[in-house]
């Protein structure tokens, strides 16, 4: 299986326009580790996760497994908050397929690795349907099989779970947990749930409030797997990012705030 | 009109009720037909055949026509111009609108000429196709081209322009070269806006090919319809009338049964 690959951010800006989003950013990722970037929303967490990934050019550097990113890889794999982008007029089975089939991988191997990923996320029974026939637990699973079959050394999640309902985010949660285990990969994982991050993270990244973002607080979550988000340990911790977290959310309504007063009334 | 195949999902499920549903469907359709027609002889009963013709009269000259084969050469001429010069408009108007959609450069080269030209309705060319073209069936074809391929053209620069961003970037990170993207991801999302554009292409093409037939032909329903007046034939007038609403239903009805058969995972 893939072997997860470090990730050094240095000196990351990131902006449109005038506008900066994402500023100094300075984090180094080991090789397999799970790191949560936990933020208020609108904070630019999902930026810098698209920025790793290759999509937006940045001020400073960012370097997975020594090399500098410049365009997206196939060493990245990205799983998306929206499970729209699995393409709706391939079943899931080619959908999996997606990334061997335009890589010329033989039709025999393509067809033994799908059975394989489509069944360690669950879908086998699901193979031959269409993304719309499933429930949206269903195709965050097979955007996570889509992902996992191109063995990627990072997998860059954009609050993949924050659309689902609560009972299908606790099942996802520990299956990602065990597939994370499994595969050895290195996770970047956007949320803004506390306790998703409590629950998956060797390491929480607290951003600032936008504009201008950056890492407030580094938290290592040094419990064992699977973890109990009641035992003390992780109450404690959950009320230390909750205080983080809280005064940068505060921050940020305060300026979404007077922001409202300048504008003109409608 | 009735349209009992578009229940396509769970109809086994409901077949009783769905079949129930669709006879009567027909029946209003059929008595609507029925309504129309005697309102029609009404009227033809108190005007000259000259005026108005009778659906009877009207129905008679369908039978000699047939018989004689004449409306059979007619609506196979008008149906091959559409078809051909239909046929051509798409498969030039699909890569044209994929290539404008996608390269900026492409599209600010053609904008203006598409932009221009759309507004021009084929019949205003009928005189030029006959001084360029001649007055062959190249003629016909053209000008049918001319009005599908600007419409496939748009409708498939706005598919382009509709594509979900976030599946490019997926098919990015998963690997896929810019020709691939065209291939697998934008051109799928094109095919609902291509089908669309296609769709409309033909009701325009019927438009035009009376138009042509009209100035510049011996053969085809709009030469019947436009010979005639020389006769004093308003029956024949009505035959093509007609002619032309029963195979445009036909056209229509063909492409959606194959776009439905062919392209039914692309209309989602």
């Amino acid at each position: 299986m893939s072997n997860g690959a470090s990730i050094e951010l240095g000196h990351v800006g990131i902006s449109f326009g005038t506008a900066q989003i994402v500023s100094n950013v300075n984090l180094d990722i080991k090789p397999g580790e799970f790191v949560c970037l936990l933020g208020p929303s609108g904070c630019g967490k999902s930026t810098l996760l698209n920025a790793i990934a290759g999509f937006l050019p940045v001020a400073g550097s960012i370097s997975v497994g020594g090399d500098r990113v410049t365009k997206p890889g196939l060493d990245r794999g990205v799983v998306f908050q929206s499970a729209e982008v699995l393409f709706p007029w391939l079943t899931i089975r080619e959908n999996v397929e997606y990334g061997l089939k335009i890589r010329g991988v033989a039709k025999a191997e393509r067809a033994k690795k799908a059975e394989h990923f489509i069944g360690m996320v669950g879908l086998a029974h699901a193979a031959d349907k269409f993304p719309k026939e499933l429930s949206g637990g269903m195709r965050q699973r097979a955007q996570i099989a889509r992902v996992l079959i191109n063995e990627p050394s990072v997998v860059l999640m954009d609050e993949p779970f924050g659309a689902l309902d609560a009972q299908t985010r606790e099942v996802l949660q520990e299956e990602l947990d065990r597939l994370w285990r499994k595969t050895g990969c290195t996770i970047v994982f956007v949320t803004h749930d506390i306790w998703e991050a409590l629950l998956l993270a060797d390491r929480v990244v607290v951003m600032t409030a936008g504009p201008r973002a950056g890492i407030k607080t580094i938290q290592p979550i040094d419990l064992p797997h699977p973890r109990d988000a009641a035992s003390p340990e992780c109450l404690e911790l959950f009320r230390r990012l909750r205080d983080d977290i809280g005064e940068e959310v505060k921050r940020a309504l305060e300026q979404q705030g007077l922001n409202r007063e300048e504008e003109p009334a409608t | 009109m009735t349209d009992a195949t578009q229940q396509t999902p769970t109809r086994g499920a409901r077949t009783g009720f769905s079949m129930g549903e669709g006879m009567k469907r027909v029946l209003i359709g059929v008595l609507s037909v029925v309504i129309g027609v005697l309102a029609w002889h009404i009227g033809a009963m108190n005007t000259s055949p000259l005026f108005l013709p009778s659906p009877w009269s009207v129905a008679k000259t369908t039978g000699e026509m047939i018989a004689d084969g004449s409306l059979f050469v007619a609506i196979g001429a008008s149906a091959w111009r559409i078809a051909a010069g239909w046929a051509a408009g798409v498969i030039i108007g699909v890569p044209l609108g994929l290539f404008m959609g996608r390269f900026q450069i492409v599209r600010l080269l053609c904008d203006p000429w598409i932009e221009f030209f759309r507004f021009i309705p084929p019949i205003a060319f009928v005189t030029l196709a006959v001084i360029w073209l001649g007055p062959g069936e190249i003629t016909k074809i053209a000008l049918i081209f001319y009005c599908t391929v600007f419409i496939v053209t748009i409708n498939t620069i706005a598919g382009v322009e509709n594509v979900n961003q976030l599946r490019l970037q997926a098919a990015r990170s998963m690997g896929a070269s810019k020709l691939t993207e065209m291939t697998t991801v934008i051109f799928p999302s094109a095919v609902p806006f291509m089908i669309t554009g296609a769709r409309i292409a033909m009701g325009n093409s019927f438009l035009t090919v009376v138009s042509a037939e009209i100035v510049s032909a011996q053969t085809g329903l709009g030469s019947m319809i436009w010979t005639a007046r020389n006769f004093g034939r308003t029956d024949w007038v009505f035959v093509g009338i007609i002619s032309l609403g029963i195979l445009g239903y036909l056209f229509d009805r063909a492409f959606r049964m194959a776009t439905r058969k062919w392209f039914r995972r692309f209309l989602f």
